[in-house]
């Protein structure tokens, strides 16, 4: 996809006589045309690129040097208003000549001394006295004007203090493009030349332009850093959306949130669950395990020794219960150790009074060891590739062609990314009120999840070499099948979205 | 290294400034970083008496900003029980080298006369101050009467 970007990008700087542009676009068709069809869809649909560090600064700079060719400041005033609108250029301009007739505000904002004004009157006074020694306001010396400097702002300050002041910001507060004069109370911002020329340590000006690299990504809403682990790519797009991006590392994310690729759910959603998981799931199977609610007044009750008389510690209560049958404990006696009152009404009442109060419980957990599950199969099909991957081997050993037994790797990607759309479908049906369309999605998560199952079984056990070719064709239906349910899964679920059928629970 | 001269040439003028309301400005004989003095605020409740800082320099002073802490026990919203004062102009994300102690002493001295129960580092007393003025205002005066400092007679 992204040598079609170039192709176009080329096209257009290349032809300089208009006439031929039909030629160029017929040329251009006959091209794409060997593309396959998958390949051709993801292009049409969302053209994205990855890029590299190198690939990043030079995207920051053809987006200062486009802003430029409208505003015509200095590249430096440029980047500082750039980053000021979160490199919107759009914003920029537009906020630019709203301002047009007094900018002052404009810049001020920005922290920029506005470059149309005149120097301020310090400045001029210190220029025109420029023979004298000037005292730096940090280290309090005298110095001859050679050895000071500062920003539009008139604040000078001697060399060695401005080498000192930035290189603490850089190196111990990690500040980039946020880094400003170094006099009291001026919020006029450092920029990036300034910085380059008054820091002459290498090591500090990597990690500068590594911030401000980093600040130009996170900042920039059409890009985003691959979340994988020593990944340095970022992914570019044309419009920030939920949507699958596939870096150069191998990687798999959603744009707009960058977990994992977690279609159906939505990226609101998930964010919630992730939440609710990392605050509730070990404290609540803890929970489920070891503790009951006190059937009069709920309070959570903790059984730390042998004896089934519980007695509820909450002092307005003080309830006496058997902890096996949750009934009152009084009627049991002396023969509490049998318990046979197990069965009583009074005790079955209290026993769905719990019910209830854990059914919330229940049904989260229900759907978080569903969602974990698929996720602990996902990361075995890692193991079940290398063991697929020496299948292939053995029967390119037994009269198999390679191309024979490409099937098999197939099959395992698409097992992966069913569990994939499954773990997410969990994300999203605990979110789902019932309605019609909800027990549809049900159904086809079960017919999914039953496919995706006897896939894995498939794979995992039933495939040797002497079986081979009776069981090829079962592989090839099924995974066939599983992918065909996916899309049908995904493409209801997509339709909901349009359709407005999905009410949420929270 | 700028510290010792800077600091040095600091402590002369703020002590050749003889501010009404800092005084007994004093660095340690063996410590140059390590400043104490007295703040005698104006204001009621705490124009009753006076009270102990000590202001701490980090050897990478005055590109790092200096530390401040109550010695003696202040009914404030904005100081702790431990001494530990929030101020603004010394927080590191606003700190400026070119920023002097004399212009930390005035924004210290501010803020005792007039708290700032927006940014409290002591909630309970910040609501007090917001919700019955009268009570802390009292509670307060006990306070400075019982833990202060005497002021000086001029």
């Amino acid at each position: 996809m992204d040598s079609d970007n170039d192709n176009d990008f080329l096209d257009n700087v290349d032809s300089g006589n208009v006439s031929s542009g039909d030629d160029d676009d017929d040329f251009a068709m006959e091209v794409d045309m060997p593309s396959s069809t998958e390949r051709q869809l993801e292009t049409d649909d969302y053209q994205y690129k990855v890029l590299t560090i190198d690939e990043i600064v030079l995207f920051q700079r053809e987006t200062i040097d486009e802003v430029n060719r409208v505003v015509k400041l200095s590249a430096h005033i440029t980047r500082i208003l750039l980053n000021h609108f979160k490199w919107d250029k759009e914003k920029l301009l537009e906020k630019y000549f709203d301002s047009s007739d007094d900018n002052t505000e404009f810049f001020k904002c920005a922290h920029v001394i506005n470059p149309f004004n005149k120097l301020p009157e310090a400045v001029q006074q210190r220029q025109t006295s420029r023979s004298q020694c000037e005292e730096c306001e940090i280290c309090f010396s005298l110095l001859p004007p050679d050895s000071m400097t500062g920003l539009e702002c008139g604040h000078r300050f001697c060399l060695n203090c401005w080498r000192e002041y930035l290189t603490t910001k850089i190196v111990t507060e990690g500040l980039g493009q946020t880094i400003s004069c170094a006099a009291h109370g001026c919020d006029i911002l450092v920029d990036d030349v300034t910085v380059t020329k008054l820091v002459p340590d290498a090591r500090v000006r990597v990690k500068y332009q590594q911030l401000i690299t980093n600040s130009f990504v996170e900042c920039n809403q059409l890009l985003r850093w691959c979340p994988s682990v020593d990944c340095t790519y970022a992914v570019k797009v044309p419009y920030a959306e939920s949507r699958r991006v596939h870096c150069k590392c191998g990687h798999v994310f959603c744009f707009a949130c960058g977990e994992n690729w977690h279609d159906p759910v939505q990226c609101r959603w998930l964010k919630k669950w992730i939440k609710k998981c990392d605050d509730d799931s070990e404290t609540s199977n803890w929970i489920a395990a070891n503790t009951k609610e006190c059937p009069r007044c709920s309070v959570t009750i903790e059984k730390d020794g042998g004896c089934n008389h519980m007695v509820c510690k909450n002092q307005n209560c003080k309830h006496d219960f058997c902890w096996v049958c949750l009934g009152p404990w009084e009627p049991h006696g002396s023969s509490w150790y049998n318990c046979n009152r197990y069965d009583e009404d009074e005790a079955k009442a209290a026993r769905d009074a719990q019910e209830r109060l854990r059914s919330s419980l229940a049904r989260y957990l229900h759907y978080y060891n569903r969602y974990m599950n698929h996720m602990q199969s996902m990361k075995f099909e890692n193991k079940l590739y290398a063991s697929v991957k020496q299948k292939m081997e053995e029967m390119q050993q037994h009269n198999m062609s390679w191309i024979e037994v490409q099937f098999l790797k197939k099959a395992v990607d698409i097992l992966c990314q069913c569990r994939q759309t499954l773990m997410y479908t969990y994300v999203f049906a605990y979110y789902l009120k019932k309605n019609n369309q909800s027990q549809i999605f049900e159904d086809n998560q079960k017919d999914l999840e039953s496919a995706t199952e006897t896939l894995s079984e498939y794979l995992e056990r039933d495939i040797t070499s002497e079986n081979l070719a009776d069981i090829k064709q079962k592989v090839q239906d099924k995974y066939r099948y599983c992918e065909k349910r996916c899309t049908v899964l995904l493409k209801h679920v997509h339709e909901g979205y349009e359709k407005d059928w999905w009410d949420y629970t929270e | 290294m700028t510290a010792p001269r800077r600091l040095r040439k600091e402590l002369v003028d703020l002590q050749e400034s003889s501010l009404k309301s800092f005084r007994d400005i004093k660095a340690d004989d063996d410590n140059l970083l390590r400043w104490t003095g007295l703040i005698v605020p104006d204001n009621p409740p705490y124009n009753k008496g006076a009270f102990r800082i000590e202001i701490n320099f980090p050897a990478e002073y005055p590109f790092k900003p200096p530390k401040i802490s109550f010695k003696t026990k202040i009914y404030h919203p904005n100081i702790d029980e431990k001494g530990q004062v929030c101020l603004p102009i010394i927080s590191t994300e606003n700190w400026k080298p070119a920023t002097r102690t004399d212009q930390v002493v005035q924004a210290l001295i501010a803020l005792i006369n007039d708290p700032e129960p927006e940014h409290p580092l002591r909630a309970e007393l910040a609501e007090e101050f917001l919700k019955d003025k009268k009570k802390f205002v009292k509670n307060a005066e006990d306070y400075t009467r019982k833990h202060s400092e005497k002021r000086p007679a001029d």
